[in-house]
């Protein structure tokens, strides 16, 4: 055992010397209330997330169905002379 | 679909609480080290278990196989590492001379057994540099200078930036 492996288990012995310290009572409940929350609020969030993309999506289909922009537009150009 | 939720939920209930039953005492001590509180009012060590617990909760059936105890270690560490830095240093507990970053260490490496490796990847710091943290620490518990704690004892000038601004 090195001198500084003997230093870390002075140290160790020091730092369990106290013992588990005493749990409040309320821990347990105190913390299912915070994760139970934590939990809610993640599913508000998806759901508000997936609605804005259903959103999204729907407002798309509408546009592209009015407009159609795959559809070529009516050329505004002059075509070119050819034969003259 | 109700039911199925509502007998998830149980289990998830009756898993948690046999593991606070468990794990809390130890979780707790760890805690009040990192603080360096005493260990009979530790009112910030409290909160800190408290919230890690909670977000352990919350991600209990997505843990797949991932021991909850490491898990609740890692944000507790997170968490305390995110914000020791705005917040005043306990005054009567066992470490409570140390800087954040050396707590941090001593109370990873030596009181929870974490490996050299892991314990730098938590904190996001070279191996080397949490092996110096590791012995500076063990030397400061083992001779604490006398008088009142200064802020950083014993420190060469340059590492105190970076000690406090973790």
């Amino acid at each position: 055992m090195s001198q500084q492996e003997r230093r870390e288990a002075v140290v160790r012995g020091m730092l369990d010397a106290e013992g588990p310290a005493s749990v409040p009572p309320d821990l347990h409940g105190e913390a299912v209330r915070r994760g139970t929350r934590m939990l809610r609020r993640r599913t508000v969030l998806r759901r508000v997330l997936w609605l804005l993309l259903l959103a999204a999506a729907v407002a798309f289909t509408i546009w592209a169905a009015e407009t159609q922009p795959w559809v070529e537009p009516p050329s505004s150009r002059t075509p070119p002379l050819t034969s003259w | 679909m109700r039911e199925r939720q509502a007998a998830q939920q149980a289990r998830r209930a009756r898993e948690f609480q046999s593991f606070v039953a468990g794990a809390a005492g130890r979780l707790l001590h760890a805690a009040t080290l990192l603080t360096g509180e005493r260990s009979d009012a530790n009112p910030r060590a409290r909160a800190l278990l408290t919230a890690a617990l909670a977000a352990t909760y919350a991600s209990w059936d997505k843990l797949r196989g991932e021991d909850p105890y490491d898990r609740t270690r890692t944000v507790l560490v997170v968490r305390f590492a995110r914000g020791a830095w705005r917040r005043p240093r306990g005054r009567a507990g066992l470490l409570a001379r140390l800087s954040p970053q050396e707590r941090l260490v001593l109370v990873l490496r030596l009181y929870e057994g974490v490996a050299e490796e892991q314990t730098a990847a938590l904190l996001g710091l070279p191996v080397e540099r949490v092996r110096v943290l590791c012995a500076r620490a063990v030397a400061s518990v083992l001779h604490p200078p006398r008088g009142p704690a200064p802020a950083a004892p014993g420190m060469p000038p340059g590492t105190l930036g970076k000690a406090a601004s973790s």
